[in-house]
């Protein structure tokens, strides 16, 4: 049996659970801890410049892999500083682990040096959270959390633990636990067999059906068994914000994303819809638009592992309850089982999606005379370069939008962006996290002018630890979303979405030691996008100027059905 | 509708802040609560009323499900149950008053527990409906103090909430 302090036990437990990188900042009460992870070789720390971005990369990564990203954050400030991180994982049900120190336990409560009730600020955006009350059962509660953090409908969980816990001189047994037990949390491992057979004949009865797939299909990796099921059955998808890439975004029978900024093909297929198979979707404000409205000859069949999702927005005529993978492997032997094929009525019903659809790119945009480089471009053109097999994570605004709409992602994991919180400041720690632990993938960054600034910091870690991602820069001078609210609903009052005194980034690159590249005019960018990527071992900082004036579309029309929607500045459906 | 949630939790710091928490973050209400330890140390029982759609109900239980401490959870008012509040009301008993109020808290088969020469405390038991008819039967010229513990129930029959 080993002897190890609380702070020994952290560290020694993060190895034992097979942690590699873990993203933090150190302080006051996590100096025993700190000193702890000096001496473990098999950890590397990376130290951020600010904690948020702590917990985007640890987010970054666990969205590329699956796994749980562990972020180290001091008391007080430090914890409140990675909250908008830990929301913004929250919201869209990535798992991590968040270690918070804290003020001695015989200080809490007292106003110390840097305390904060950090269980209490968190607990709204936590799967859940622990706090450590006596060093012994450290391995325990860690365990727990990272159990947490990964299973069910994943999260993040925090860990706050008093500086006292951890004193050096302070030695107990230890024994990493290898399975923990909950006795109040059973998610469900399977969906009901029943709901699950009936679900399927009604898909093969379907006339008009649709697969409509979210992040939870690429959470519950179950990418391959949604792809073979529309395959089988000859059924047009549309994946969420959350879950492009889930199935192939160049196959035909994709159709783009649905809601807001939705393609018309997908938001008019949706709306005519008879039966529609959500998988780890959760009927987000943005996807269904006026829910009284939405799709009003639609049957629901609803897959998810969280039982509050469903019927949340959207009532569920045939709810299931459980892990994606699973339901749907059990659906497809039903399927072969049945001898499924396509449903004949399904010609007519493609003819009339490939009516809507046209001859035309799933996303049609004026592409102007030339003279200005129109930001759909820039990511048409960053498709081309990077042959779509890049890992592309994205900041929050139109720059987003249009990644979403026009970088095909054919794999799941590529595409990273934050969906649920909409938090500016996500897209470049992402993208390190996962260039960290992907060092030899193509990572970039899609971003805009307002939003790189929120975490713009991250430059000095990315020269710290080598981490060349490429910041594609979508500069436009404005706040273009905020901007184009302000066009299209208060008259171009554009109240404060300017950017003004903006900062020189191609020398603001060049000062942090990376590269910056600066394009104005359209015949640049595609040779200058390919030199920033030819720059494999570079971190590239692409200033792009694009169309200040451009707006994203469609645009749904607030309170109306799925089809309702602005295609273009004077045309609508 | 009324509805009254009774709940099996973890007996442990927090619990309870995630459970009020919930309601709040949600806005659901909350009409009263109570919660107290069980025979077995580690688990609270804690019971609550709330009103609501159908579908917010609906909700409101799938989300304590999820909370990480909830162990077991009951609609009680989706069948058959037993329900009850305890009542302490302070009122002034003067004069004529004091057997008015005597008889009154005789037919609700409340208790008198203090006396002193202007006042009585009474004890009553019973559904939140009749403790409200109670202190209607009283007055407001002579309350000078309520206090209701918040509802709490169990299941008639066989059935039982354990772990």
């Amino acid at each position: 049996m080993e002897l190890l302090s609380g702070a020994e036990m952290v560290v020694r437990f993060l190895r034992d659970e097979g942690v590699k990188y873990i993203y933090g900042y150190p302080g006051g009460a996590l100096l025993n801890i700190y000193d702890a992870l000096f001496k473990e070789k098999a950890i590397t720390h990376i130290l951020v410049r600010h904690e948020q971005a702590a917990t985007h990369m640890a987010d970054g990564y666990a969205r590329a892999t699956g796994k749980p990203g562990v972020v180290l954050v001091t008391s007080g400030p430090g914890a409140t500083n990675a909250v908008t991180g830990i929301a913004t994982a929250y919201m869209d049900s990535i798992p991590m682990v968040i270690i918070s120190g804290q003020v001695p336990s015989t200080m809490v409560g007292t106003d110390a040096f840097q305390e904060t009730d950090m269980i209490g600020v968190s607990r709204p955006i936590v799967k859940h959270s622990f706090m450590v009350k006596t060093p012994t059962e450290i391995p325990e509660i860690l365990k727990k959390a990272f159990y947490l953090a990964q299973s069910g409908r994943p999260g993040p969980v925090v860990v706050d633990i008093p500086k006292d816990m951890t004193n050096l001189g302070e030695k107990y047994e230890y024994v990493y636990p290898k399975k923990v037990k909950l006795r109040s949390y059973s998610p469900a491992t399977r969906g009901h067999a029943g709901q699950i057979r009936k679900a399927a004949e009604m898909l093969l009865a379907a006339k008009r059906p649709i697969v409509y797939s979210g992040g939870g299909v690429i959470l519950g990796g179950a990418s391959a068994q949604l792809t073979e099921l529309a395959k089988t059955l000859n059924l047009p998808v549309t994946n969420t914000l959350m879950g492009l890439g889930a199935y192939p975004g160049s196959d035909r029978q994709f159709l783009g994303m649905p809601g807001m900024h939705g393609s018309y093909t997908a938001n008019l297929t949706m709306h005519h819809a008879d039966v529609i198979l959500a998988v780890g979707a959760r009927f987000d404000d943005r996807v269904v638009n006026g829910p009284a409205k939405f799709c009003p000859n639609a049957k629901v069949i609803h897959i998810d592992i969280d039982p509050a999702s469903i019927s949340k927005t959207i009532k569920a005529d045939v709810p299931i309850v459980g892990p994606v993978d699973s339901v749907l492997t059990e659906m497809l032997s039903i399927l072969k089982e049945l001898g499924a094929k396509p449903n004949e009525a399904l010609s007519a019903w493609w003819k009339q999606i490939d009516e809507w659809r046209g001859d035309r790119i799933l996303f049609p945009y004026d592409r102007g005379d030339g003279s200005i480089i129109k930001p759909q471009t820039v990511i048409e053109t960053l498709y081309e370069v990077t042959k779509g097999d890049a890992y592309i994570a994205s900041d929050v605004g139109q720059h987003q939008m249009f990644a979403a709409q026009y970088y095909k992602f054919d794999k799941p994991n590529r595409w990273l962006n934050s969906g649920g919180l909409g938090t500016m400041g996500f897209g470049f720690p992402a993208a390190m996290g996962v260039k960290l632990n992907f060092p030899d993938a193509t990572v970039a960054c899609v971003t805009g002018e307002g939003s790189i600034q929120m975490n713009i910091q991250e430059m000095s870690t990315c020269l710290q630890y080598d981490l060349p991602v490429k910041i594609i820069s979508l500069n436009n001078g404005a706040l273009g979303m905020v901007r184009q609210w302000q066009d299209m609903v208060y008259n171009s009052r554009y109240s404060h979405s300017y950017m003004e005194s903006l900062p020189d980034f191609v020398k603001l690159a060049e000062a942090y030691g990376h590269v910056g590249l600066r394009v104005r005019e359209l015949k640049d960018l595609k040779p200058v996008m390919e030199e920033a990527f030819a720059l494999k071992d570079r971190l590239v900082f692409l200033d792009i100027a694009v169309d200040p004036s451009e707006h994203v579309y469609p645009m749904q029309i607030r309170d109306g059905a799925m089809r309702d929607m602005w295609l273009s500045k004077t045309e609508r459906t | 509708m009324r509805h009254i949630i009774s709940l099996l939790l973890e007996n442990e710091p927090g619990a309870l802040s995630r459970v009020v928490g919930l309601f709040s973050q949600r806005n659901y209400n909350i009409e009263s609560l109570t919660v107290a330890p069980t025979e077995d140390p580690t688990l609270s029982r804690l019971t609550l009323t709330t009103v609501g759609q159908d579908e917010m109900i609906e909700q409101i239980t799938k989300n304590l499900n999820k909370l990480v401490e909830v162990v077991k959870l009951v609609d009680l008012s989706e069948s058959s149950h037993i329900e009850r509040e305890i009542l302490l009301i302070k009122v002034k008993a003067t004069g004529a008053q004091r057997a008015e109020i005597k008889r009154t808290t005789d037919i609700f088969r409340g208790q008198i527990v203090d006396v002193t020469s202007n006042v009585y405390v009474i004890q009553l038991v019973g559904t939140a409906d009749k403790l409200d008819s109670f202190i209607q039967a009283i007055g407001p010229t002579s309350v000078l103090e309520v206090v209701r513990s918040g509802i709490t129930g169990i299941s008639r029959g066989d059935k039982v909430l354990s772990i």
